[in-house]
């Protein structure tokens, strides 16, 4: 078998793998951001005493986290026209699903996050004068938010990794351009083998930043 | 200023406070001792609703306790508590952790609440560890951050729910000299304690528990001076600790 990279010049990069790279990234950070918001409410609300606070949450969690991601993906891309009456197009449907998809296990993570966090923190904070929600705030989810981190980056790299799930509804992300060059130069094993190159370096660079970053910001006990 | 009547609690069944009731003075300092499992610390967190009660009433400052609805952060800004564990906030460092009620409850502004923070760091020997965190300090040292950290809130009355006893030996001196400096200057207490040469030292009063009810409830002097005056119980106690 004859590998020929010479075919893979910036233009190509340009024109067929950059626009990927950039969907991909975006998906990861709006998945990211949204789902660790959404999740830290769903797992406050796990952990709430009142039932119809944590038996919605633990339907919610349990329930997507059972189901494959291409599901949801296929799922949500069919049925969120049919409730707004209108396309939305794949990828405001992927923004959409990855938020609510990573949300669940961003909140898993934070509810063990939170239950890592001695009670007596709480007791603390309430003897001072603060609030429950203050509590929460300045107390409580930073702590959990540090124990948590290298846990919450391990699954954000999933996330990365997972992007690549949306061409069940064609959206345009990093290996489908890859998959498109690799079609039009008639060289899909080539472009197969960078795609899992550029891959394991962005997933392996963003481990040992994580170290990094966790290194920087753990709580010293 | 603190008015105990009567109060009881029960986890389930089992009963941890039966019947209590004590009155705290302006600038009394009353230590509470007994065995283990006796409800000193169910009783000393009552008092600023850490732990609540299911008869009975509690009086801080006027406000009953037993009330729905009374602001109770507002309550416990006022109500300074140690724990045995200090319980510093670890993520923040010694500054953060003593202007974080400050302005987030007591509405301070930051410059403010930083030169309240620093001026009782000061007070409790430790004003060139602002910066640091409390992992980085002692016990003792952490547990008089905490002791500041309660004062900077400028409490009616200040709690210590046995606040030596996760200390190495050798530390717990500095702690407890800052809180007879505390004591020496007024302020009204309520400590459980193991440390009876310090309770004889700086309580006016002395409650023994057992079982969760209040057994003895006497003058300092009473307490540990004439032994006719206590109950075979309190005695037992007393010969057991003081024995080491």
């Amino acid at each position: 078998m004859n590998l020929d990279f010479s075919f893979f010049t910036s233009a190509v990069i340009k024109s067929f793998i950059f626009k990927g790279l950039i969907f991909s990234f975006q998906l990861t950070a709006v998945a990211m951001i949204g789902g660790m918001i959404l999740g830290t409410f769903l797992a406050l609300m796990r952990l709430s005493n009142k039932y119809y606070l944590s038996l919605p949450s633990s339907f919610y969690v349990n329930t997507l986290r059972s189901i494959p991601l291409v599901m949801v993906i296929l799922w949500f891309y069919l049925l969120i026209p049919l409730i707004l009456k209108r396309p939305i197009g794949a990828e405001l449907s992927a923004f959409i699903t990855f938020t609510f998809f990573q949300a669940a296990y961003y909140s898993e993570i934070m509810r063990a996050g939170i239950l890592s966090v001695s009670k007596r923190q709480m007791a603390a904070g309430q003897a001072l004068g603060l609030t429950y929600r203050q509590c929460m705030s300045y107390v409580v989810l930073p702590q959990a938010f540090r124990n948590m981190l290298p846990l919450f980056m391990t699954q954000t790299i999933i996330l990365f990794q997972d992007t690549s799930l949306v061409y069940a509804i064609g959206a345009y992300d990093l290996l489908k351009g890859f998959e498109i060059a690799g079609r039009n130069f008639n060289r899909p094993v080539e472009m197969y083998l960078i795609a899992a190159f550029l891959y394991f370096v962005i997933c392996f660079s963003l481990s040992k930043f994580t170290k990094l970053i966790h290194q920087k910001i753990k709580i010293i006990h | 200023m603190i008015q105990i009547n009567n109060v009881s609690k029960w986890y389930d069944k089992f009963q941890v406070l039966n019947n209590c009731s004590t009155v705290i003075n302006k600038g009394e300092v009353v230590v509470i001792c007994g065995p283990s499992g006796s409800g000193k610390s169910t009783l000393i967190k009552t008092v600023n609703a850490l732990e609540d009660f299911q008869q009975g009433d509690i009086i801080v400052n006027g406000i009953s306790l037993s009330q729905k609805g009374i602001d109770l952060p507002k309550l416990r800004s006022r109500v300074g508590m140690v724990f045995q564990n200090f319980e510093l906030f670890p993520h923040l460092n010694i500054s953060e952790n003593l202007v974080l009620a400050q302005i987030k409850v007591l509405k301070r502004q930051k410059t403010e609440a930083l030169e309240r923070g620093l001026k009782m760091l000061n007070r409790v020997g430790l004003s060139t560890h602002k910066n640091k965190f409390p992992g980085q300090l002692s016990g003792g040292q952490q547990q008089r951050v905490a002791i500041a950290r309660a004062l900077c809130m400028d409490p009616i009355i200040m709690l210590f729910d046995e606040p030596t006893s996760a200390l190495d030996p050798e530390m717990v001196g500095e702690v407890l000299d800052v809180i007879v400096s505390l004591a020496e200057e007024g302020m009204t207490m309520m400590c459980v304690t193991h440390e009876m040469g310090f309770a004889k030292k700086v309580s006016h009063r002395v409650i023994f528990m057992d079982h969760g009810a209040i057994i003895e409830d006497l003058k300092s002097a009473d307490f540990f001076g004439n032994n006719k005056k206590i109950s075979p119980r309190a005695t037992e106690f007393l010969s057991k600790i003081i024995q080491h």
